[in-house]
């Protein structure tokens, strides 16, 4: 049978996908269990027991200075400036891009200045928004905000205006203003691909939480991870790279999720 | 005729640069008639849609609709179903066919409560029965057929009462036996509801089964080494005589051929 023919049945997919994160997971064991039989003091590849007792401290005991329990609050921390920040990002991608979209003035108006701003390199500006904003949390979310925004600007706007033109006509014919247009019309059928570019944002988005918190924080995942450097903590810095990995597929999936659930016409479209 | 005629042309012109697709058109339409409207591909029979929806601005020339000049954008004085797109992917059929009223009594945020929905609702549910989509009204419109969508787009459509309903190739993409199901229902509605339509076809034998009247759309002149400076116009304009029952003879008499006043 060719191999183009071969369709996996669902156990035969999760036992395969399985197979590659077994494969990498084994083939570290065995190189950290080498390096530690050469070297016990070895910090670069830290054994599973020696990372479960360093993220105990960091899980369970509250840290003497702030008296917080450092894990969570870094989690609290990243993830509250993530959501805001992203937050920020789509309530101004929708709002920008549905007038955008439907209203040719506007989009002669701002069009050039959304992609003048879209093509500069958000870290770029990471030093405007510190002496603008301070180093406290606002530039950290402003930074998120204004990375990812201009993309998703770009792409709901270009989807929307990518809208039949029938519709629109149709719907005037039916008696709709402007606004009921915006509103009926354009809203609706954008927050699908809404969705679809909080998706795409979410890489980005944690690129620019883990660079801001890197340069300057008290507290946060790129923060601990950065911090930790110092001390050739791998113990420490592989776990947390992992929670990251994880919180991001978790927010992936439930974005795809209530995409799935709330927009039921979309389905089997493409879009 | 002697009536008042709805929809008026006077010497229209559509140009796009220095490309002349129709010239000269002057057209009177009565109400309650059917006008087909044929013509070979590029003959700009989709553009004199376009002007009479008010989708594109006339170059040149006069429209009227019921006697006064017509607003340069699309009304709902005129429904328009076009070949696909018609309809709102992300409403059900019903939805569809709500959000007309819904336009017009909700200015601000065009959805409707109470009473006002339920009557609305209750409009639209009939209207939907009458183009025989009472079993689907809860449905998306990728899970009706093509020609299921099509009678939706004339339910949402007429729900607006339009004083003129514009017909784009409308069953173009439809399967035969699909067609002529589709032919007995845009028959009835336009005897039921005393409609006056103008529908573009590709399909001669559609244009003849379906219209009172047959306007066949060419260029009068030909120029072959600019043909783009010569637009087309209304070549042949038939009157068929038919009985305003729809249950007409599949073959319709030809009553008159009146080739119309050569100008060129």
């Amino acid at each position: 049978m060719r191999w183009v023919n071969r369709h996996p049945k669902k156990g035969e997919r999760i036992l395969l996908g399985a197979l590659p994160v077994a494969v990498l997971l084994i083939a570290y064991l065995i190189v950290a269990a080498q390096r530690h039989a050469d070297n016990p003091m070895d910090k670069i590849l830290p054994l599973p027991g020696q990372m479960m007792q360093a993220m105990s401290a960091l899980m369970f005991q509250a840290d003497q200075l702030t008296g917080q329990i450092t894990f969570w609050a870094d989690t609290v921390a990243s993830l509250y400036r993530l959501g805001l920040g992203l937050g920020i990002a789509t309530l101004t991608a929708l709002v920008v891009s549905l007038v955008l979209g439907v209203l040719p003035p506007v989009r002669a108006t701002l069009g050039p200045l959304v992609t003048g701003i879209a093509v500069i390199p958000p870290i770029a500006l990471l030093p405007i928004l510190f002496i603008a904003l301070g180093l406290g949390e606002t530039a950290k979310i402003a930074l998120i905000a204004i990375g990812v925004a201009p993309v998703m600007i770009r792409d709901i706007a270009a989807y929307i205006a990518a809208l039949p033109a029938e519709q629109v006509i149709k719907a005037q014919t039916l008696g709709a203003s402007s606004w009921q247009i915006m509103i009926r019309v354009a809203l609706p059928q954008a927050m699908p691909r809404l969705i679809h570019a909080v998706r795409l944002a979410l890489g980005p988005a944690w690129v620019f939480l883990i660079s801001a918190e890197a340069i300057a924080a008290d507290v946060g995942l790129g923060y601990r991870i950065f911090l930790v450097r110092r001390y050739l903590s791998m113990d420490v810095i592989l776990p947390y790279v992992a929670w990251i990995a994880l919180l991001a597929i978790v927010m992936d999936w439930a974005l795809a999720l209530t995409s799935r659930k709330a927009f039921p016409w979309a389905e089997g479209q493409g879009r | 005729m002697s009536v008042e005629p709805i929809l008026s042309l006077q010497n229209v012109w559509v140009e796009y640069g220095d490309k002349i697709v129709l010239e000269k058109v002057d057209l009177d339409i009565q109400p309650g008639s059917f006008v087909s409207i044929v013509g070979p591909s590029g003959a700009g029979k989709s553009s004199l849609l376009r002007v009479i929806l008010g989708q594109e601005r006339p170059t040149r020339g006069v429209i009227e609709l019921d006697g006064q000049p017509l607003a340069p954008e699309c009304g709902p004085d005129r429904g328009v179903v076009f070949q696909r797109y018609s309809v709102f992917p992300h409403l059900s059929a019903l939805g569809n066919v709500v959000f007309g009223l819904e336009c017009e009594q909700a200015p601000l945020t065009a959805r409707l409560f109470g009473s006002a929905r339920k009557a609305a609702r209750e409009q639209a549910e009939a209207m939907l029965v009458a183009v025989g989509l009472a079993d689907s009204m809860h449905q998306y419109p990728a899970q009706l057929s093509g020609g299921m969508q099509q009678r939706l787009a004339i339910a949402q459509a007429l729900i607006k009462r339009p004083r003129i309903l514009l017909l784009d190739e409308p069953f173009g993409a439809l399967d035969p036996g699909i067609r002529a199901d589709m032919h007995a229902l845009i028959q009835q509605l336009w005897s039921d509801y005393a409609l006056t339509i103008i529908m573009v076809t590709h399909d001669i034998r559609e244009a003849f089964t379906l219209g009172t009247r047959v306007l066949a759309l060419d260029k009068r002149r030909h120029d072959p080494h600019a043909p783009h400076r010569f637009g087309a116009t209304a070549v042949y304009d038939l009157t068929l005589n038919k009985k305003s029952n729809p249950e007409a003879p599949e073959k319709p008499a030809v009553l008159e051929i009146a080739k119309t006043q050569e100008n060129a």
